[in-house]
C-alpha cells in the first residue's frame, strides 16, 4: 500500500513532464500536420542554454527564464528556416527534415559543449516529503515540477479560450483554409504555434534534467515517452495530452516499481503498440480536443 | 529476363570488385566489407521509403536484432556462416512482421515515431538481460577464413568477398522485388493509397510486407557488420546509428539502389574523415566525433529541402542521356513525374 502510493504520486509527478512535451507535439501537430521530431533536440538544447546560464550567474531562476525564452525563439526560428519550406510537400518531407534538426541540433550540442554527463540543478529539494511518518514518494522538486507544467496548461488554456490570438489558433487548427480566408495570418499563426511549442519543450527539458543528467541524447527516452503520452491523448487535443502523459506516468511508474526499472522504455513501447492497434485515434476523442 | 539481367550485372560488378579487393590495403578492405554490410541494410530502408511511402527511423533496431542473432548462433550452435546470415535476416524479417502488424495501421508520422520508440527503447533490453546479451561490453563474433583460401589469405579481404557477395545478392532481389508486381503496387500505394485500395490491392497487407523485407535487410545488415567488426554491443546500435542509415538513404536518393551504394559509401567514408578534419581544427575529442552526427542533419535537412532526387537522381540529370541502361532510361521520366506528383500530394 505504502509502496502503491509512492509509485501513483511519482508517477504523476514524471507524467506531468510527458504532458509538457506532449503537449508541444500536440501544438504543432493541430496547426500543421507536422509531427516535430526535433521536440527533444530543442528541450535539450534550451537546457544546455540554461546550464550555461545557470553556471555563470549561479541563479537558477535566471536560467529557468532564459531557457524559456530561447524556447520561444528557437521554436519560431526552427519553423520560419526550416519547416516552413516543406509545407505543401509529402508529409515523409516534414519528417526527415524535423528528424535532420533533431540529430544536427544532438551533434552540435555535443560539438560546443562536448558529450560528457552534467548534473543540472533541481530548483528545490530532491528529497522525499512525509507526510507524520508516510513516504510519499514524491520531493518538493517534483510537486514544484508538476505545478509548473499543469499552471502553463492553464495558461495556455486560458489563452486559447479568451484571446483573439487563441481564436486564431484554434481557427487555424481547425480548418487552415478558412481561416486564412477569414483573415487569420497564417504564416504568424504557425510561427506562433511553434515558437509556444518550443516554450513548453524547454519547461519539461529543465525539470526533467535534474533527474537523467544533461548530455546530448539525454533527452531521447523523454522525447518518445512524450510522443506515447500524445498518441494516448489522440494528438491534437491538449486537454489529452495532459490526461495522457499522467495516465502514462502513473502506468510506467507502476510497471518500474513492480517489474524493475531497467525496461521502462519497452514498457512505453508497449503501451504505445496497444494503444495504436486497440484505439489508434487515442483514448481520448477529438470532440473534447474541440471545446477546448 | 530482368533477374537474368540484374544477376549477369550482378556477377560482372563482383568480379570488378573482387580485382579490387585483391589491389586494395587491408583496411581498405575492412571498409569495403563495411560499406557491403551498410548497403544491405541502406537498400531495405530506401526501398521502404522511396517505394512504399512508409518511413522507418528505427532500423537501426532491426539491424542490432540480426547481429545479436548472429552472435548467438555462431556462439552457441557454431551454425555456418551462410546459415547464420540468413537466420538472422529471417528472425529480424519476424521481428519486423510483429511490428509492422501493429504498424499497418499508422500513417507516416506514427509509424516515424513507434520505429524510432524501437531505435531508443532495444538497447536497453541488452543491459537487462547481460547473461545473454554480454551487458554493456557485448559479445565477441569471430569467424575463420576457410582453409581452402590458403593460410596467407588476408582475413578483411575474405570479409570483404564474403559481405560483398551477400551486398549483391540482396541488391538482385531487391531489384527484382521493385520490379515485380509488389514493386509496382508499392508505388500505386506511395502515390495514391486510395486508388490502390480501389484498383484491388490489400494496402495494409503490402505495407507490412514492404516493413518486414526492410527488417530482413537490416537484420542480413546488421549480421554482417557483427561478423566484419568482431563484435556486437548495444552502443553501437543507438538512435544515431538509425538516423544514418536514413541519412544514407536520403544522400544517395529514395528508392534508388545504386543510391543506397552511394549513401553507404558516403557513411563509411566521410565520418571518420570530418572527424580528423575537426580534430586538427583544434576541437577535442568528444567535440570532433559530435561533427559527423551535426553532418548528418545537415544533410537530411539539405537535401530534402534542395535537392529531394539525392545523388543518384543528380547523377540520373547529368549523365541521364548517355546512361547505357535503356531501362533506366524509359523508366526515368515517368518515374521522375510520379515522384513530383508524390511531392506534391498535399499536407492532409
Amino acid at each position: 500500500m505504502q509502496a502503491f502510493l509512492e509509485y501513483t504520486l511519482g508517477g504523476i509527478a514524471v507524467g506531468m513532464i510527458y504532458a509538457a512535451i506532449a503537449l508541444s507535439l500536440v501544438l504543432i501537430w493541430r496547426g500543421t500536420r507536422v509531427l516535430n521530431y526535433s521536440q527533444g533536440g530543442m528541450a535539450m538544447f534550451t537546457t544546455y542554454v540554461a546550464w550555461l546560464v545557470i553556471r555563470d550567474t549561479g541563479n537558477y531562476w535566471a536560467g529557468f527564464a532564459v531557457a524559456l525564452a530561447s524556447g520561444l525563439v528557437l521554436g519560431a526560428v526552427l519553423e520560419r528556416a526550416v519547416v516552413r519550406p516543406t509545407e505543401g510537400k509529402s508529409p515523409l518531407n516534414s519528417v526527415i527534415v524535423t528528424i535532420g534538426l533533431l540529430i544536427f541540433l544532438e551533434g552540435l550540442a555535443g560539438i560546443i559543449y562536448g558529450g560528457q554527463y552534467r548534473s543540472f540543478p533541481a530548483a528545490f529539494s530532491v528529497t522525499g516529503l512525509k507526510v507524520g511518518s508516510v513516504a510519499l514518494g514524491v520531493s518538493r522538486s517534483d510537486v514544484f515540477t508538476a505545478a509548473a507544467v499543469l499552471a502553463a496548461a492553464l495558461a495556455l488554456a486560458a489563452v486559447f479560450r479568451y484571446t483573439s490570438v487563441g481564436l486564431r489558433l484554434r481557427a487555424t487548427a481547425f480548418s487552415p483554409g478558412v481561416a486564412r480566408l477569414l483573415g487569420v495570418r497564417i504564416g504568424r499563426v504557425l510561427t506562433l504555434g511553434w515558437a509556444l511549442a518550443g516554450l513548453f519543450g524547454a519547461l519539461a527539458g529543465v525539470l526533467v534534467t535534474p533527474s537523467t543528467f544533461l548530455y546530448p541524447n539525454s533527452m531521447d527516452s523523454i522525447f518518445v515517452l512524450g510522443f506515447t503520452a500524445a498518441v494516448i491523448g489522440g494528438l491534437d487535443s491538449p486537454a489529452g495530452a495532459v490526461a495522457g502523459g499522467v495516465l502514462l506516468g502513473v502506468v510506467l511508474s507502476y510497471a518500474g516499481g513492480y517489474l524493475g526499472s531497467n525496461l521502462v522504455l519497452v514498457y512505453g513501447l508497449a503501451v504505445l503498440v496497444l494503444v495504436l492497434m486497440i484505439r489508434p485515434s487515442g483514448l481520448f476523442s477529438a470532440a473534447t480536443a474541440r471545446r477546448v | 529476363m530482368t533477374l537474368a539481367r540484374h544477376t549477369a550485372a550482378a556477377l560482372g560488378i563482383a568480379l570488378v570488385l573482387a580485382a579490387l579487393s585483391v589491389r586494395l590495403s587491408p583496411y581498405r578492405d575492412y571498409q569495403m566489407a563495411e560499406v557491403a554490410a551498410y548497403v544491405v541494410a541502406v537498400a531495405g530502408l530506401t526501398v521502404l521509403i522511396g517505394l512504399s511511402g512508409q518511413i522507418s527511423i528505427g532500423n537501426g533496431a532491426f539491424m542490432a536484432i540480426g547481429a545479436y542473432a548472429s552472435a548467438l548462433l555462431l556462439l552457441h550452435l557454431g551454425w555456418p556462416l551462410e546459415l547464420v546470415f540468413a537466420a538472422s535476416a529471417v528472425i529480424a524479417a519476424l521481428a519486423g512482421a510483429i511490428f509492422g502488424v501493429a504498424a499497418a495501421r499508422l500513417r507516416g508520422p506514427y509509424l516515424a515515431g513507434a520505429t524510432l520508440m524501437l531505435a531508443v527503447a532495444l538497447p536497453s533490453v541488452a543491459g537487462q538481460y547481460q547473461g545473454i546479451f554480454g551487458g554493456d561490453q557485448g559479445l565477441a563474433v569471430t569467424i575463420i577464413t576457410p582453409a581452402f583460401l590458403g593460410a596467407s589469405f588476408p582475413p578483411t579481404r575474405w570479409l570483404a568477398w564474403l559481405t560483398c557477395a551477400a551486398a549483391l545478392i540482396t541488391l538482385v532481389l531487391l531489384a527484382n522485388l521493385s520490379r515485380s508486381r509488389v514493386g509496382r503496387s508499392w508505388r500505386a500505394i506511395r502515390d495514391d493509397e486510395i486508388a490502390a485500395s480501389l484498383a484491388g490491392l490489400n494496402v495494409a497487407r503490402l505495407q507490412i510486407l514492404a516493413f518486414v523485407v526492410s527488417a530482413a535487410c537490416a537484420g542480413l545488415g546488421g549480421a554482417l557488420l557483427a561478423v566484419v567488426t568482431g563484435i556486437v554491443a548495444p552502443g553501437a546500435y543507438t538512435l544515431t546509428l538509425s538516423i544514418a542509415l536514413l541519412t544514407a538513404a536520403v544522400l544517395g536518393g529514395l528508392g534508388t539502389l545504386p543510391g543506397a551504394v552511394w549513401g553507404s559509401l558516403v557513411l563509411v567514408l566521410v565520418p571518420s574523415y570530418l572527424t580528423n578534419v575537426a580534430a586538427g581544427h583544434g576541437l577535442s575529442g568528444g567535440a570532433s566525433s559530435s561533427v559527423p552526427i551535426a553532418a548528418y542533419g545537415v544533410i537530411l535537412i539539405v537535401v530534402m529541402l534542395v535537392f529531394p532526387t539525392g545523388i543518384q537522381g543528380g547523377l540520373r540529370r547529368l549523365f541521364g542521356p548517355m546512361t547505357p541502361d535503356a531501362g533506366i532510361l524509359r523508366g526515368a521520366p515517368r518515374r521522375r513525374a510520379a515522384a513530383s506528383e508524390h511531392q506534391k500530394e498535399g499536407s492532409v
